[in-house]
Protein backbone atom coordinates (compact mmCIF):
# COMPACT_ATOMS: atom_id res chain seq x y z
CA UNK A 1 0.00 0.00 0.00
CA UNK A 2 1.35 3.36 -0.91
CA UNK A 3 1.68 6.10 1.88
CA UNK A 4 3.89 8.96 1.38
CA UNK A 5 4.18 10.36 4.28
CA UNK A 6 5.05 6.57 5.82
CA UNK A 7 7.88 6.53 3.51
CA UNK A 8 8.87 10.13 4.15
CA UNK A 9 9.45 9.68 8.17
CA UNK A 10 11.15 6.41 7.51
CA UNK A 11 13.17 8.21 5.19
CA UNK A 12 14.24 10.48 7.89
CA UNK A 13 15.01 7.66 10.66
CA UNK A 14 16.88 5.50 8.65
CA UNK A 15 19.00 8.37 6.85
CA UNK A 16 19.98 9.72 10.26
CA UNK A 17 21.43 6.25 11.09
CA UNK A 18 22.51 5.81 7.66
CA UNK A 19 24.30 9.03 7.72
CA UNK A 20 25.98 8.74 11.03
CA UNK A 21 27.05 5.02 10.67
CA UNK A 22 28.89 5.95 7.40
CA UNK A 23 30.71 9.27 8.57
CA UNK A 24 31.39 6.52 11.99
CA UNK A 25 33.06 4.12 9.33
CA UNK A 26 35.32 6.72 8.15
CA UNK A 27 37.49 6.58 11.83
CA UNK A 28 38.51 2.77 10.67
CA UNK A 29 42.10 2.27 10.89
CA UNK A 30 42.20 6.02 11.90
CA UNK A 31 41.00 6.50 15.91
CA UNK A 32 43.19 7.46 18.62
CA UNK A 33 43.18 3.97 19.77
CA UNK A 34 42.77 0.25 18.75
CA UNK A 35 39.98 -0.11 21.31
CA UNK A 36 38.17 3.21 20.15
CA UNK A 37 38.66 1.97 16.71
CA UNK A 38 36.28 -0.69 17.51
CA UNK A 39 34.02 0.66 19.20
CA UNK A 40 33.51 3.51 16.40
CA UNK A 41 33.18 0.59 14.16
CA UNK A 42 30.98 -1.12 15.81
CA UNK A 43 28.75 1.81 16.70
CA UNK A 44 28.51 2.56 12.96
CA UNK A 45 27.42 -0.88 12.03
CA UNK A 46 24.67 -0.76 14.44
CA UNK A 47 23.49 2.26 13.07
CA UNK A 48 23.71 0.89 9.52
CA UNK A 49 21.74 -2.22 10.47
CA UNK A 50 18.94 0.28 11.75
CA UNK A 51 18.99 1.99 8.48
CA UNK A 52 19.28 -1.23 6.61
CA UNK A 53 15.50 -1.88 8.31
CA UNK A 54 14.51 1.37 8.18
CA UNK A 55 15.12 2.11 4.50
CA UNK A 56 13.14 -1.43 3.89
CA UNK A 57 10.09 -0.09 5.46
CA UNK A 58 10.59 3.19 3.55
CA UNK A 59 10.84 1.51 0.19
CA UNK A 60 7.94 -0.79 0.82
CA UNK A 61 5.70 2.72 2.15
CA UNK A 62 6.52 3.92 -1.19
CA UNK A 63 5.53 1.07 -2.84
CA UNK A 64 7.93 1.42 -5.85
CA UNK A 65 10.00 -1.53 -5.48
CA UNK A 66 12.86 -0.11 -4.34
CA UNK A 67 14.73 -1.44 -1.60
CA UNK A 68 17.30 -0.37 1.03
CA UNK A 69 20.08 -0.24 -1.50
CA UNK A 70 18.16 1.39 -3.85
CA UNK A 71 17.37 4.27 -1.29
CA UNK A 72 21.56 4.36 0.13
CA UNK A 73 22.97 4.07 -2.98
CA UNK A 74 21.05 5.63 -5.85
CA UNK A 75 19.27 8.71 -4.00
CA UNK A 76 20.69 11.89 -4.98
CA UNK A 77 21.46 14.30 -1.91
CA UNK A 78 18.25 16.31 -2.23
CA UNK A 79 16.05 13.39 -1.64
CA UNK A 80 17.92 12.47 1.54
CA UNK A 81 16.01 13.64 5.00
CA UNK A 82 18.92 13.10 7.20
CA UNK A 83 19.16 16.04 10.08
CA UNK A 84 22.03 18.34 9.38
CA UNK A 85 23.80 17.27 12.53
CA UNK A 86 24.82 13.82 11.56
CA UNK A 87 26.19 15.10 8.37
CA UNK A 88 28.73 17.37 9.81
CA UNK A 89 32.51 15.93 9.54
CA UNK A 90 34.03 13.94 11.68
CA UNK A 91 36.54 16.75 12.93
CA UNK A 92 38.94 16.24 16.13
CA UNK A 93 37.69 13.11 18.23
CA UNK A 94 35.89 15.45 20.41
CA UNK A 95 33.98 16.76 17.60
CA UNK A 96 32.96 13.33 17.02
CA UNK A 97 32.13 12.31 20.94
CA UNK A 98 29.88 15.65 20.87
CA UNK A 99 28.08 14.79 17.99
CA UNK A 100 27.41 11.20 19.06
CA UNK A 101 26.80 12.70 22.43
CA UNK A 102 23.71 14.89 21.36
CA UNK A 103 22.22 12.68 19.00
CA UNK A 104 22.44 9.46 20.88
CA UNK A 105 20.72 10.86 23.56
CA UNK A 106 18.10 11.83 21.10
CA UNK A 107 17.95 8.67 19.52
CA UNK A 108 17.41 6.60 22.40
CA UNK A 109 14.74 8.64 23.57
CA UNK A 110 13.15 8.73 20.19
CA UNK A 111 13.61 4.68 19.81
CA UNK A 112 12.25 4.16 23.07
CA UNK A 113 8.97 6.00 22.33
CA UNK A 114 8.78 4.87 18.84
CA UNK A 115 8.66 1.09 20.34
CA UNK A 116 5.17 1.87 21.08
CA UNK A 117 4.22 3.15 17.77
CA UNK A 118 0.88 1.61 15.89
CA UNK A 119 3.01 0.48 13.01
CA UNK A 120 3.92 -3.18 14.20
CA UNK A 121 7.03 -3.12 11.96
CA UNK A 122 8.68 0.46 12.99
CA UNK A 123 8.08 -0.11 16.23
CA UNK A 124 9.74 -3.62 16.33
CA UNK A 125 12.63 -1.88 14.65
CA UNK A 126 12.45 0.37 17.36
CA UNK A 127 12.33 -2.00 20.16
CA UNK A 128 15.56 -3.85 18.87
CA UNK A 129 17.50 -0.30 17.85
CA UNK A 130 16.80 0.99 21.08
CA UNK A 131 19.04 -1.09 23.41
CA UNK A 132 21.87 -0.48 20.71
CA UNK A 133 21.52 3.25 21.30
CA UNK A 134 21.41 3.08 25.06
CA UNK A 135 24.73 1.70 24.52
CA UNK A 136 26.12 4.47 21.83
CA UNK A 137 24.94 7.28 24.70
CA UNK A 138 27.01 5.81 27.90
CA UNK A 139 29.76 5.23 25.10
CA UNK A 140 29.69 9.45 24.47
CA UNK A 141 28.58 10.60 27.90
CA UNK A 142 31.60 8.41 29.21
CA UNK A 143 33.80 10.17 26.89
CA UNK A 144 32.57 13.61 27.33
CA UNK A 145 33.06 12.99 30.55
CA UNK A 146 36.61 12.36 30.61
CA UNK A 147 37.45 14.40 27.48
CA UNK A 148 35.96 17.37 29.99
CA UNK A 149 37.36 16.62 33.03
CA UNK A 150 40.35 15.54 31.24
CA UNK A 151 43.67 17.81 30.31
CA UNK A 152 43.20 21.64 29.54
CA UNK A 153 43.46 20.26 25.84
CA UNK A 154 41.00 18.20 25.78
CA UNK A 155 38.86 20.38 27.81
CA UNK A 156 38.80 23.18 25.40
CA UNK A 157 38.32 20.61 22.32
CA UNK A 158 35.22 19.53 23.88
CA UNK A 159 33.95 22.65 25.10
CA UNK A 160 34.91 23.99 21.06
CA UNK A 161 33.56 20.65 19.66
CA UNK A 162 30.16 21.71 21.52
CA UNK A 163 29.99 25.30 21.00
CA UNK A 164 30.16 24.21 17.08
CA UNK A 165 27.80 21.68 16.74
CA UNK A 166 25.14 22.73 19.22
CA UNK A 167 23.06 24.96 16.47
CA UNK A 168 22.44 21.49 14.97
CA UNK A 169 20.50 20.28 18.34
CA UNK A 170 17.39 22.29 17.69
CA UNK A 171 16.17 20.27 14.32
CA UNK A 172 16.27 17.13 16.01
CA UNK A 173 13.19 18.39 18.02
CA UNK A 174 11.67 19.93 15.30
CA UNK A 175 7.90 18.68 13.75
CA UNK A 176 6.41 19.88 10.36
CA UNK A 177 3.25 19.38 8.55
CA UNK A 178 4.50 15.95 6.66
CA UNK A 179 4.64 14.62 10.35
CA UNK A 180 1.70 15.88 12.06
CA UNK A 181 -0.82 13.12 10.52
CA UNK A 182 1.56 10.52 11.21
CA UNK A 183 1.97 11.61 14.74
CA UNK A 184 -1.96 12.15 15.25
CA UNK A 185 -2.73 8.29 13.85
CA UNK A 186 0.43 7.31 16.13
CA UNK A 187 2.22 5.89 13.82
CA UNK A 188 4.83 8.72 14.07
CA UNK A 189 6.03 10.36 17.64
CA UNK A 190 5.97 13.62 18.88
CA UNK A 191 9.86 14.55 19.52
CA UNK A 192 9.05 17.67 21.00
CA UNK A 193 7.93 16.72 24.43
CA UNK A 194 11.24 14.57 24.61
CA UNK A 195 13.51 17.58 24.76
CA UNK A 196 13.11 18.39 28.50
CA UNK A 197 14.35 14.90 29.10
CA UNK A 198 16.75 15.14 26.28
CA UNK A 199 18.34 18.24 27.84
CA UNK A 200 18.31 17.11 31.67
CA UNK A 201 20.24 14.45 30.68
CA UNK A 202 22.54 16.04 28.51
CA UNK A 203 22.93 18.89 31.02
CA UNK A 204 23.77 15.93 34.04
CA UNK A 205 26.63 14.66 31.89
CA UNK A 206 28.33 17.74 30.96
CA UNK A 207 27.99 19.12 34.94
CA UNK A 208 29.79 15.88 35.79
CA UNK A 209 32.46 17.02 32.48
CA UNK A 210 33.02 20.35 34.13
CA UNK A 211 31.71 21.62 30.68
CA UNK A 212 28.62 24.00 30.72
CA UNK A 213 25.40 23.68 28.91
CA UNK A 214 26.00 26.14 25.02
CA UNK A 215 24.06 29.06 25.21
CA UNK A 216 21.01 28.99 22.94
CA UNK A 217 21.77 30.43 19.40
CA UNK A 218 20.29 30.67 16.27
CA UNK A 219 19.20 26.80 15.14
CA UNK A 220 19.81 25.56 11.46
CA UNK A 221 17.42 23.32 10.00
CA UNK A 222 16.77 21.92 6.31
CA UNK A 223 17.78 18.52 6.76
CA UNK A 224 14.26 17.15 6.79
CA UNK A 225 13.43 18.70 3.60
CA UNK A 226 16.59 18.04 1.63
CA UNK A 227 18.58 21.01 2.25
CA UNK A 228 21.53 19.81 3.49
CA UNK A 229 25.40 21.24 4.19
CA UNK A 230 27.93 20.75 1.12
CA UNK A 231 28.89 17.94 3.14
CA UNK A 232 26.59 15.37 2.74
CA UNK A 233 27.10 15.37 -1.08
CA UNK A 234 30.89 14.51 -0.60
CA UNK A 235 29.87 11.50 2.13
CA UNK A 236 27.43 10.41 -0.65
CA UNK A 237 30.21 10.80 -3.80
CA UNK A 238 32.25 8.20 -1.33
CA UNK A 239 29.16 5.72 -0.35
CA UNK A 240 27.85 5.67 -3.58
CA UNK A 241 30.77 5.73 -6.27
CA UNK A 242 30.72 1.81 -6.12
CA UNK A 243 26.99 1.14 -7.04
CA UNK A 244 26.75 4.48 -9.44
CA UNK A 245 29.82 2.86 -11.11
CA UNK A 246 29.06 -0.71 -11.40
CA UNK A 247 25.08 -0.62 -10.78
CA UNK A 248 24.04 -3.96 -9.13
CA UNK A 249 27.82 -5.24 -8.12
CA UNK A 250 28.12 -8.10 -6.40
CA UNK A 251 30.73 -9.94 -4.42
CA UNK B 1 63.67 15.31 11.84
CA UNK B 2 66.10 15.67 14.63
CA UNK B 3 66.83 13.38 17.17
CA UNK B 4 66.16 16.17 19.63
CA UNK B 5 62.65 15.88 18.19
CA UNK B 6 61.66 12.07 17.90
CA UNK B 7 62.51 11.61 21.64
CA UNK B 8 60.12 14.66 22.39
CA UNK B 9 57.77 12.92 20.47
CA UNK B 10 58.59 9.44 22.53
CA UNK B 11 58.34 10.62 25.65
CA UNK B 12 55.20 11.77 24.34
CA UNK B 13 54.13 8.87 23.04
CA UNK B 14 54.83 6.67 26.40
CA UNK B 15 52.64 9.16 28.37
CA UNK B 16 49.83 8.63 26.25
CA UNK B 17 49.82 4.74 26.37
CA UNK B 18 46.48 3.94 28.64
CA UNK B 19 47.29 0.87 31.21
CA UNK B 20 46.34 -2.75 30.10
CA UNK B 21 43.33 -4.73 31.60
CA UNK B 22 43.10 -8.35 31.44
CA UNK B 23 39.47 -9.24 30.32
CA UNK B 24 37.53 -12.44 31.43
CA UNK B 25 34.45 -13.24 30.02
CA UNK B 26 31.75 -15.79 31.69
CA UNK B 27 29.96 -17.30 28.44
CA UNK B 28 26.98 -18.40 30.11
CA UNK B 29 25.88 -18.82 33.46
CA UNK B 30 26.92 -21.56 35.22
CA UNK B 31 30.63 -21.38 33.75
CA UNK B 32 33.65 -19.55 35.40
CA UNK B 33 34.85 -16.43 33.94
CA UNK B 34 37.52 -17.41 31.47
CA UNK B 35 40.52 -15.49 30.14
CA UNK B 36 40.19 -13.94 26.32
CA UNK B 37 42.70 -11.09 26.18
CA UNK B 38 43.40 -7.75 26.88
CA UNK B 39 42.38 -4.41 26.33
CA UNK B 40 44.07 -0.66 27.15
CA UNK B 41 41.53 2.23 28.79
CA UNK B 42 41.64 4.89 31.06
CA UNK B 43 40.03 3.72 33.94
CA UNK B 44 37.73 0.49 34.88
CA UNK B 45 34.84 1.92 33.39
CA UNK B 46 36.18 2.08 30.21
CA UNK B 47 38.28 -0.87 30.46
CA UNK B 48 34.56 -2.53 30.31
CA UNK B 49 33.15 -0.39 28.15
CA UNK B 50 36.61 -1.24 25.44
CA UNK B 51 35.94 -5.60 26.41
CA UNK B 52 32.64 -5.32 25.48
CA UNK B 53 33.76 -3.63 22.25
CA UNK B 54 36.33 -6.34 21.87
CA UNK B 55 35.48 -9.33 22.95
CA UNK B 56 31.56 -9.76 23.33
CA UNK B 57 30.62 -8.81 19.58
CA UNK B 58 29.46 -12.01 18.83
CA UNK B 59 27.44 -13.47 21.75
CA UNK B 60 30.94 -14.50 23.61
CA UNK B 61 29.38 -13.82 26.79
CA UNK B 62 26.70 -12.89 29.94
CA UNK B 63 29.34 -10.95 32.33
CA UNK B 64 32.89 -9.41 32.07
CA UNK B 65 35.39 -8.86 34.57
CA UNK B 66 38.47 -6.68 33.81
CA UNK B 67 41.57 -6.74 36.01
CA UNK B 68 44.56 -4.01 35.78
CA UNK B 69 47.33 -6.16 34.54
CA UNK B 70 50.04 -4.90 36.96
CA UNK B 71 48.07 -6.62 39.59
CA UNK B 72 48.51 -10.21 37.53
CA UNK B 73 51.03 -12.04 40.01
CA UNK B 74 52.14 -14.56 37.58
CA UNK B 75 54.41 -18.20 38.27
CA UNK B 76 58.11 -17.47 37.34
CA UNK B 77 58.90 -19.58 34.05
CA UNK B 78 62.01 -20.84 36.12
CA UNK B 79 60.39 -22.64 38.54
CA UNK B 80 58.05 -24.83 35.81
CA UNK B 81 60.18 -27.98 36.52
CA UNK B 82 59.42 -28.09 40.46
CA UNK B 83 56.14 -26.44 39.88
CA UNK B 84 54.20 -28.93 37.46
CA UNK B 85 56.38 -31.88 36.70
CA UNK B 86 55.57 -33.44 39.43
CA UNK B 87 51.89 -34.28 38.36
CA UNK B 88 53.11 -35.48 35.10
CA UNK B 89 52.96 -39.60 37.04
CA UNK B 90 50.18 -38.98 38.90
CA UNK B 91 47.77 -40.15 36.76
CA UNK B 92 45.21 -41.76 39.40
CA UNK B 93 44.38 -37.58 40.37
CA UNK B 94 42.36 -37.63 37.10
CA UNK B 95 38.61 -38.44 37.77
CA UNK B 96 38.91 -40.68 34.60
CA UNK B 97 38.74 -44.29 36.22
CA UNK B 98 34.27 -43.84 36.57
CA UNK B 99 32.09 -43.42 33.77
CA UNK B 100 29.86 -39.56 33.41
CA UNK B 101 26.48 -39.53 32.88
CA UNK B 102 25.46 -38.28 29.78
CA UNK B 103 23.20 -35.81 30.66
CA UNK B 104 25.70 -33.56 33.24
CA UNK B 105 26.90 -30.95 31.69
CA UNK B 106 30.12 -28.61 31.74
CA UNK B 107 32.63 -31.03 32.59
Amino acid sequence: MRDPALFDYACRLGDDSLILGQRLSEWCGHAPMLEIDLSLANIGLDLIGQATHLLALAGEAEGLGRDADALAFRRDVLDFRNCLLVEQPNGDFARTVARQFIFSNFQELQFRELARSSNAALAAVAAKAVKEVAYHARFANEWMVRLGDGTEESHARAEAALEWLWRYADELFAVDAATEALIAAGVAIDVRPLRIEWAMRVARTLHEATLKVPEPRRPVHGGRVGHHSEHLGHLLAGMQFLERAYPGAKW
Amino acid sequence: MSDRTSKGEEAGQAKRIWPLWEVFIRARNGLSHKHAGSVHAADARMALEAARDTYTRRMEGVSLWVVPSKEIVASDPGEAAALFEPAADKIYRHPTFYSIPGNVKNI
